[in-house]
């Protein structure tokens, strides 16, 4: 029995440092705001937040944040599932860096797409005739182009994977194309759709930057709502009665995920040849060309638009960027640049460290059912920042590590560690499957032949696992620069990051402020592309994908 | 003093006992070999020796020394599995060197020691190789140069042999004995085929549910099987009982009842045999003719014709006379 104890033991060492992060950077902050909800004047009482969520605005917030979030996952879906196609099946000239263009979205800034959709589509924007400028439109657009990416990666990896015998049997058998769909590729292909949609869905709900910058006062989902409702009304049971609804039907809605997951194969993956394109790939094609449009162009119009100043071509936004000629801005975007990147670079360390902790100790074998209990725990419980909206994690830092022992208000490590906080499941989500993937019994191999537990790590796990590390940095960083709703209330405001320092231009009178913001954006967005090209290149399956 | 010695030993996965009160004793220099069908808890035994199981109950020494505290990688013991889990990252020479370097050897050393490994296996000509690209033989062999490297007090064996086809097994496995015994290594296999279990080890345990029912060397546990069940895990064809147990022994020429276990062969066709039966059904073997025979007093039983250009066909009478050595009286 000693041994099985000392077993376990070693297993909570690992996770030790992990959990303690997660407890008071996590925990603490998310209860603290939630009690502030329910356990107001210091006694448990749900009164206000109920009351709170039967407003007439909160019932009109709630629906709109799931009509939008829906609509918006249908699209995606429906654009999504026939690009996977044409991009992971067809022999298409182009197809990866197609793949690598599409993928861009997902790890641009929000702030940058709320920018680049409302140049878009604003007034003067290249698309104004639409008419969705301040519409529910504009909305889901950008929720669609952000997510199109989750689709595409998720169920093409799956459909790259799958294997085309049952298929040709079908066809053999005399099915149709449309037959074997249904009969052989469909039931294979489900539970990715399910996953990537479930997923799309809480990306969309949970949606932050794009939602600020695009629908203001107007349109707020859950999330503006909560931003509102703290930062500006000071309505803080109404606001922790939102985080709690959030949270649960977030848990709800991973735990779906975690399902339609289970089915999926893992371990060896057989990469199907592309095959030649047929007639009947042509809707699908279209449909990629239409997404590749929809990604391109609010790019393409945000780019052409930071070289206008008024109505000429000029060079004048960029220089701008090392200007401070606005007491109203104290900064210029060069030195919130250099702390982005600074920042960021934090919140890397940090949360690769830790998601290679977590990783190492949720991917032991178990002996038994405590063990295999404990590991199923920890791994759910360090997915739970996923479920936990990034506002609601900032404004908790706010309210609960600002008095002794934990007064980190003035810290510097504090927008790290918020950020790391955010990129972690990510990270996690990386490696966990690629160490899962390893036989038990080479590390079993290894200790027989004398190798310490160090040893055996090193030997056979960080040969295995080094190049997805290293893309799981990647695509923490570019997150990290990226990240939008916990920074807002934590920056200081003489040291704002980035996106943060651009919604404050966009927010500020002044014509040249917004052309800006504009080209800041898209110095953000070459950052964050820059780092996730690197990643795109080291050809890691899992990143992006869920 | 035994070289290993397991006492008592019992390992729990939660609630059910995968080992199960199991004592064995392996001497300085031998090679036992656990012989099971799979489930019965013999890989289990095998790892909880590792150290990578802990036990419930009972323990495991070495050389004496109870091993209780000592972990998977102190124990001096090296480990192979049925499918080798060589290190796809490293080349041939740096798997099988790996022990040695992890030991902080003298480069040279390792060098020499490698090259002198892979000469005994056979694969000096592959050093430079990468794993995945070798057959499924040749990576065994890797796996075995990499186990016996440091020369480990103490060789595990995980069904070394299984994952090959049968031809390379049989050759494979007269070459691993002759490999074992010729470095005088101490070693213990687990492994479902008696053959694998016959070809390698100088004793074996039969192992059932969890515990040992039968151990010996080899001949003397495929003379005399336990029981029932364990004549049909060797490979007997079938028991028989009572007055036909009796009459089977009486045409061996041998006294006594209860139950008898035959092989296949166990009933010749020869002209002065003592026994009469009717061809049931024959089938062509490439050295022999393998019949069906109905035997009054008996019943259908197997038989086989030696003799070349043997003429058989269905309805025909036959003599029979029984092949001593090829059948076993059970104690139970």
């Amino acid at each position: 029995m000693t041994g099985s104890l000392r077993r376990l033991a070693g297993l909570l060492g690992l996770a030790g440092l992990p959990v303690v992060v997660l407890g008071v950077f996590f925990v603490l902050p998310v209860s603290a705001m939630i009690s502030l909800g329910i356990w107001p004047h210091g006694r448990f009482d749900l009164e206000p937040a109920w009351a709170a969520l039967q407003r007439e605005r909160t019932l009109r917030v709630l629906w709109f944040t799931v009509w939008a979030a829906g609509a918006a996952t249908v699209l995606a879906v429906a654009v999504g599932v026939p690009t996977a196609h044409a991009l992971h099946r067809l022999r298409l000239p182009g197809a990866r860096v197609i793949r690598a263009v599409l993928m861009a979205p997902f790890v641009l800034p929000t702030v940058v797409v709320g920018v680049a959709f409302d140049q878009l589509l604003g007034a003067d924007g290249p698309l104004a005739f639409l008419g969705w400028e301040g519409t529910p439109w504009a909305i889901i657009a950008a929720m669609v182009f952000f997510n199109l990416a989750v689709v595409v990666r998720t169920v093409g990896t799956a459909w790259e994977s799958l294997d085309p015998r049952p298929a040709q049997a079908a066809a053999a058998l005399g099915a149709t194309p449309w037959q074997v769909f249904r009969i052989a590729t469909w039931p294979a292909l489900r539970g990715s759709v399910v996953s990537a949609a479930t997923v799309v869905f809480l990306f969309c709900a949970t949606a932050f930057g794009v939602v600020l910058v695009l629908g203001g006062m107007r349109h707020a989902t859950v999330e503006t709502e909560i931003y509102l409702l703290t930062t500006v009304l000071f309505d803080l049971p109404a606001a922790a009665a939102l985080c709690l609804l959030q949270f649960l039907v977030v848990v709800l809605l991973l735990a779906v995920a975690q399902r339609a997951r289970r089915g999926q194969v893992t371990g060896q993956r057989v990469l199907a040849r592309p095959r030649s394109v047929r007639s009947g790939d042509l809707p699908a094609i279209a449909v990629a060309l239409a997404g590749l449009a929809l990604v391109l162009v609010p790019v393409g119009s945000l780019a052409l638009r930071s070289f206008r100043v008024g109505d000429d071509w000029s060079l004048g936004n960029y220089r701008h960027l090392n200007a401070a000629d606005d007491p109203a801005i104290p900064v210029t975007v060069l030195e919130a640049l250099a702390n982005s990147l600074r920042v960021a670079a934090d919140a890397t360390w940090m949360a690769v460290a830790l998601g290679l902790l977590v990783a190492l100790a949720v991917t032991r074998r178990s002996h038994n059912r405590v063990e295999r209990r404990v590991r199923g725990l920890l791994d759910g419980l360090f997915m739970l920042p996923l479920g936990v909206s990034a506002v609601t994690l900032g404004f908790g830092f706010f309210i609960a590590l600002d008095e002794p022992p934990l007064d980190l208000r003035d810290s510097p490590l504090l927008v790290p560690i918020a950020q790391a906080l955010v990129a972690l499941p990510l990270v996690v989500r990386i490696l966990v499957p690629v160490l899962a993937g390893i036989d038990d019994r080479q590390r079993q191999a290894a200790a027989g032949l004398g190798a310490s537990p160090l040893r055996r790590v090193l030997t056979v796990d960080l040969a295995v696992v080094w190049q997805p590390l290293l893309a799981a940095t990647g695509f923490a960083y570019a997150v990290s620069l990226g990240e939008f709703g916990a920074t807002s209330f934590l920056a200081r405001s003489e040291h704002p990051t980035l996106p943060v320092l651009i919604f404050r231009l966009l927010g500020t009178p002044g014509a040249h402020h917004y052309g800006t913001a504009v080209a800041a954006s898209v110095v953000l967005a070459a950052a964050t592309a820059l780092v996730m090209l690197a990643v795109e290149r080291l050809r890691v399956p899992g990143v992006g994908g869920f | 003093m035994a070289m290993l010695e397991i006492d008592d030993l019992t390992v729990r996965y939660d609630d059910t006992s995968a080992v199960d009160g199991v004592s064995l004793r392996v001497e300085r220099g031998e090679i036992l070999a656990v012989l099971g069908p799979s489930g019965c808890g013999k890989s289990t035994l095998l790892r909880a020796v590792a150290g990578l199981e802990p036990p419930a109950a009972g323990c495991v020494r070495a050389d004496g020394e109870d091993l209780a505290r000592v972990p998977t990688h102190r124990r001096g013991f090296a480990l192979m599995f049925q499918d080798g889990q060589l290190f796809n990252q490293k080349t041939v020479a740096g798997n099988v060197g790996y022990p040695l370097r992890i030991r902080r050897r003298p480069r040279a050393e390792v060098r020499d020691r490698v090259a002198e490994l892979l000469e005994l296996v056979g694969l000096s000509a592959y050093a430079e190789r990468r794993p995945d690209s070798l057959s499924g033989g040749e990576r065994q062999r890797v796996a075995l140069a990499r186990a016996l490297a440091v020369e480990p007090r103490l060789l595990l064996l995980d069904e070394p042999l299984s994952a090959l086809d049968a031809a390379l097994r049989d050759r494979l496995a007269g070459e691993l004995r002759e490999i074992l015994t010729a470095a005088g290594t101490t070693a213990l296999l687990v492994t479902h085929d008696h053959e694998e279990a016959f070809a390698v080890a100088d004793r074996m345990a039969l192992m059932r549910a969890g515990r040992v029912v039968q151990s010996g060397t080899p001949a003397d546990v495929w003379a005399a099987p336990v029981d029932a069940e364990a004549a049909d895990f060797l490979g007997y064809d079938r028991v028989v009982r009572g007055d036909a147990a009796a009459l089977l022994l009486r045409a061996a020429g041998r006294s006594g009842g209860g139950a008898v276990a035959l092989r296949r062969s166990a009933l010749e066709v020869d002209e002065h045999g003592p026994l009469a039966g009717r061809i049931v059904a024959f089938r062509s073997a490439p050295e022999l003719l393998r019949l069906t025979v109905a035997v009054p007093g008996i019943g259908e039983i197997a038989a086989v014709a030696r003799q070349a250009g043997v003429w058989a066909e269905v309805g025909a009478e036959v003599s029979l006379r029984v092949v001593p050595d090829r059948l076993a009286v059970l104690s139970h």
